[in-house]
């Protein structure tokens, strides 16, 4: 009986052990409070996007700090200081990491929520969100990776703009910080040693949430609550007072302004097309005499956003999207075509446990942040280490997002000038080892999006560039390894991207920053 | 859509079929006991074929076209040896591949997980014409092979590592007799190949925290001699937690998993050879919840041996 009662002992020590250990799985959340090694005071002076000059947008001075009302507000945060709650303590330890990073992480988790294509009608059609109408089914927007290529840009630029902004007038207006006004003023994290009005925190989160308001209208009251916290956060920290929080976060919020205006005229909004669209897509593909691009699901699915190529972007103009765009792929009929979808087949059928390994890492597809989405989660983790600036945080994004949303444009408008076809269309022996997405194949847009973003990672993170562009060409290889998509599909996609990459850095060594 | 899932409670269900074949076979010493004899061996290869259309996406049941049906063929091992009299060891081992008929997901297949169970009967005793027993189980099972987890429904496990406790209580009054039972399983958190993933928030890890399972069985039938076997099961389980797929979005590790089936399970010894017998079963889901509505065949053969026999 002893052997018994032993081994039931033994497992139930396991058992216990299993159940202890269920812990925190996030790591996004102990970061360490920003710190930066260099204040970037003078980011005033940088070359805004959309705003014509960084003080384009009015801010009003400040009281002064001798005024019976700006004492009120050190009050305000001597009071809240003397009585922090724990869900406090745990919002000023989230935020105090960055703001843009932070407000980075919120679009991300959106873009994932929102990734997800909608069921079909009874009658095999398949409805459209719609932005009027956000939360009745299906729910606005799909966030598929050209939509979330754009909102990631449209926020990034935004953010940049507005940090601009901010630091012109910080230094403009040169209102001390609390601590400064009153040395009995704690401040809880680490503060820049310049100026506190406005605060750039609250101009990012103003703007911020005017961007995922217009991207997200579905989530303003998740948005408002993110923004109030993120305001908070400044003063309950001793960083700023009210009124540096409230101008910061009115001045974000008209900077985002002149964007929203933008995206409202950029043609996204018309890239889903019409129905007579779709089928000309077919005609003019079979004109030529290729085999025009069929959707594989059932019921067939409309192409994803096939106008999107039309869209304005931020460093590639239209003319230029058109003069630089790619010759054609290899025919349906040469034998480059019968080599390229041999090798698909290859791996399809003799999938190694280390690419399926790739292939999944990189997937990146329905449900997750999307491709672009990823490179911001991996720009983001070295920017924490270089322990930059808000503004260099914004600057640093906006270029990368840039980058991608133009190559979300320009690989949108090769697919659907050559609306090839996918491998399993061509030989249904081509299964593949991850979801199949719902459009033409050449060029690949994983491909399109890593080129950039390895290219202006790699210019603004020098240290790293070799294993940015290993990584790209990891996550290019994944799709041929996956089985969607041809070589000609993945080389050309990279080459397309990296030269969308080397405008964002001709951007960046004119931009003021470097 | 949990195919997995639902391999793995089954796999429960063949304990059970195993240690009750055996129970009541040759070896035994008692025809009251409800184990196998000390140094008895049984070895058993089953075949298993499940399959499901309908699945339920939440508790929504529906079809998806772009899977077809999604069917699971297994081979599983599988050997009960008597320690003692009152305590038998159990371990198994199911190669898996599956496929869906539509849509262009590859399938998987390979070498899923190797169950080992400790079962001991803790409790025997005659209550008028009722012999009463309480049995104890203690299980873990570990993956075999670095198979892909997270491409549900297509992959043919979890890779968590599972702890398993079960108590069961066993009636027996002439040939009939009823079984129920009742199991935990804790499940250890999975590495999955991405290193973020969206459940009802986003998670920056490539652990995922799989949701504890709680599991009944009960069992009503017919043993004769102890040599037929004829007994209609009813069996279910639950996660403790978990997460709802949402309207056309694939499954997840984590999602909160439920199901209740009902089936019939057999056993008949063939004749010919001393010690061997066929074993075959059906189990059918009624209700679940982020799993496919499968029906499931298993058929097999079981031999045993008297190790005392042979070494005295």
């Amino acid at each position: 009986m002893k052997f018994i009662k032993t081994i039931f002992a033994t497992f139930t020590i396991i058992y216990i052990l299993f159940s202890c250990e269920k812990t925190e799985l996030a790591n996004n959340i102990n970061y360490q409070a920003l710190n930066p090694l260099n204040a970037d005071t003078a980011a005033g002076n940088w070359k805004p996007i959309l705003l014509t000059k960084a003080n384009e947008i009015a801010l009003n001075a400040p009281i002064a700090t001798t005024l019976a009302d700006f004492k009120l507000e050190l009050l305000e945060i001597k009071s809240w200081q003397n009585n922090i709650s724990s869900a406090e303590e745990e919002s000023l330890k989230y935020w105090s990491a960055g703001t843009i990073l932070r407000w980075n992480e919120i679009m991300r988790e959106l873009v994932a929520k929102y990734n997800l294509p909608p069921y079909q009608n009874a009658d095999g059609t398949y409805p459209i969100p719609s932005s009027a109408n956000p939360l009745a089914y299906p729910f606005f927007p799909f966030s598929n990776p050209p939509y979330a290529a754009r909102a990631y840009a449209y926020l990034s630029a935004a953010q940049y703009d507005a940090m601009v902004s901010a630091y012109y007038y910080k230094s403009l207006y040169k209102r001390p910080r609390p601590s400064v006004v009153d040395p009995t003023i704690k401040e809880l994290i680490p503060v820049t040693k310049d100026y506190a009005y406005p605060s750039e925190e609250a101009v990012a989160a103003g703007a911020s949430a005017a961007i995922l308001t217009l991207m997200f209208p579905g989530e303003q009251e998740y948005i408002q609550q993110k923004l109030t916290e993120c305001k908070n956060y400044r003063i309950l920290a001793g960083a700023n007072t009210r009124s540096d929080v409230e101008a910061g976060a009115t001045l974000g919020k008209a900077v985002a302004a002149k964007f929203i205006d933008r995206a409202r005229i950029d043609r996204a909004g018309k890239s889903v097309g019409t129905p007579t669209d779709w089928a000309n897509l077919v005609t003019n593909t079979e004109k030529k005499g290729e085999v025009a691009w069929l959707s594989q699901e059932s019921p067939k699915r409309p192409p994803m956003l096939p106008l999107f190529g039309k869209t304005i972007g931020f460093l590639v103009d239209t003319i230029e999207v058109v003069n630089g765009r790619p010759s054609p792929p290899p025919s349906t009929n040469s034998e480059q075509f019968k080599k390229e979808l041999e090798e698909v087949l290859y791996y399809s059928q003799n999938p190694t446990r280390e690419r399926i390994k790739i292939v999944h890492f990189w997937g990146d597809g329905a449900g997750t942040y999307t491709p672009p989405g990823h490179w911001n989660a991996i720009a983001c983790r070295d920017f924490i280490s270089l322990k930059i600036s808000e503004a260099r945080w914004a600057r640093n994004l906006a270029l990368l997002n840039m980058s991608m949303f133009d190559a979300a444009i320009c690989c949108w408008d090769a697919k659907y000038f050559y609306f090839n076809p996918r491998p399993s269309q061509m030989d249904p022996n081509c299964k593949t080892l991850t979801g199949l997405p719902n459009f033409p194949a050449y060029v690949s847009g994983h491909s399109t999006f890593s080129g950039a973003a390895a290219t202006i990672l790699g210019h603004l993170n020098a240290t790293r560039s070799n294993d940015y562009i290993s990584m790209a060409d990891e996550a290019s290889k994944s799709r041929l390894y996956g089985a969607i998509h041809y070589r000609s599909d993945i080389e050309v996609g990279m080459q397309m991207g990296k030269a969308i990459g080397q405008k964002a850095i001709m951007r960046a060594k004119t931009d003021g920053a470097e | 859509m949990k195919q997995i899932l639902t391999l793995k409670s089954l796999r429960f269900i063949i304990i059970l079929l195993l240690t009750f074949t055996a129970k009541n076979s040759f070896a035994q010493t008692d025809v009251d006991g409800l184990m196998m004899g000390k140094k008895n061996l049984c070895g058993g290869l089953v075949y298993g074929y499940g399959s499901w259309t309908n699945y339920w996406e939440g508790q929504n049941l529906r079809i998806n076209e772009n899977l077809g049906t999604v069917s699971s063929q297994s081979a599983w091992a599988m050997a009960n040896y008597g320690i003692t009299d009152k305590i038998n060891f159990i371990a198994m081992a199911p190669y898996i591949s599956n496929k869906a008929s539509a849509g262009t997901l590859i399938g998987n297949q390979g070498m899923q997980d190797l169950s080992m169970l400790l079962k001991w009967e803790f409790f025997g005793k005659a209550f008028g014409k009722n012999y009463v027993s309480l049995l104890a189980f203690a299980g873990y099972s570990t993956p075999l092979t670095n198979y892909v987890a997270d491409y549900l429904p297509l992959s043919i496990g979890m890779q968590s590592n599972n702890t398993m406790g079960k108590i069961m209580l066993d009636v027996q009054r002439g040939k009939w007799f009823a079984t129920a039972s009742t199991n935990m399983i804790y499940r250890s958190n999975v590495t999955i190949d991405r290193d973020a993933y969206y459940t009802t928030k986003m998670i920056y890890s490539n652990q995922v925290e799989m949701p504890s399972l709680m599991g009944y069985n009960v069992r009503l039938g017919y043993r004769k001699d102890a040599d037929l076997v004829l007994e209609a099961v009813l069996d279910g389980f639950n996660t403790i937690g978990g997460y709802d797929m949402r309207k056309n979005e694939m499954p997840f590790l984590s999602n909160k998993m439920d199901a209740t089936r009902i089936g019939f399970n057999v056993k008949i010894p063939i004749p010919i050879i001393n010690g061997l017998s066929f074993t075959g079963n059906t189990m059918y889901t009624i209700a679940g919840r982020n799993m496919g509505k499968s029906t499931m065949f298993m058929a097999g053969i079981l031999y045993q041996t008297d190790f005392t026999k042979t070494t005295n």
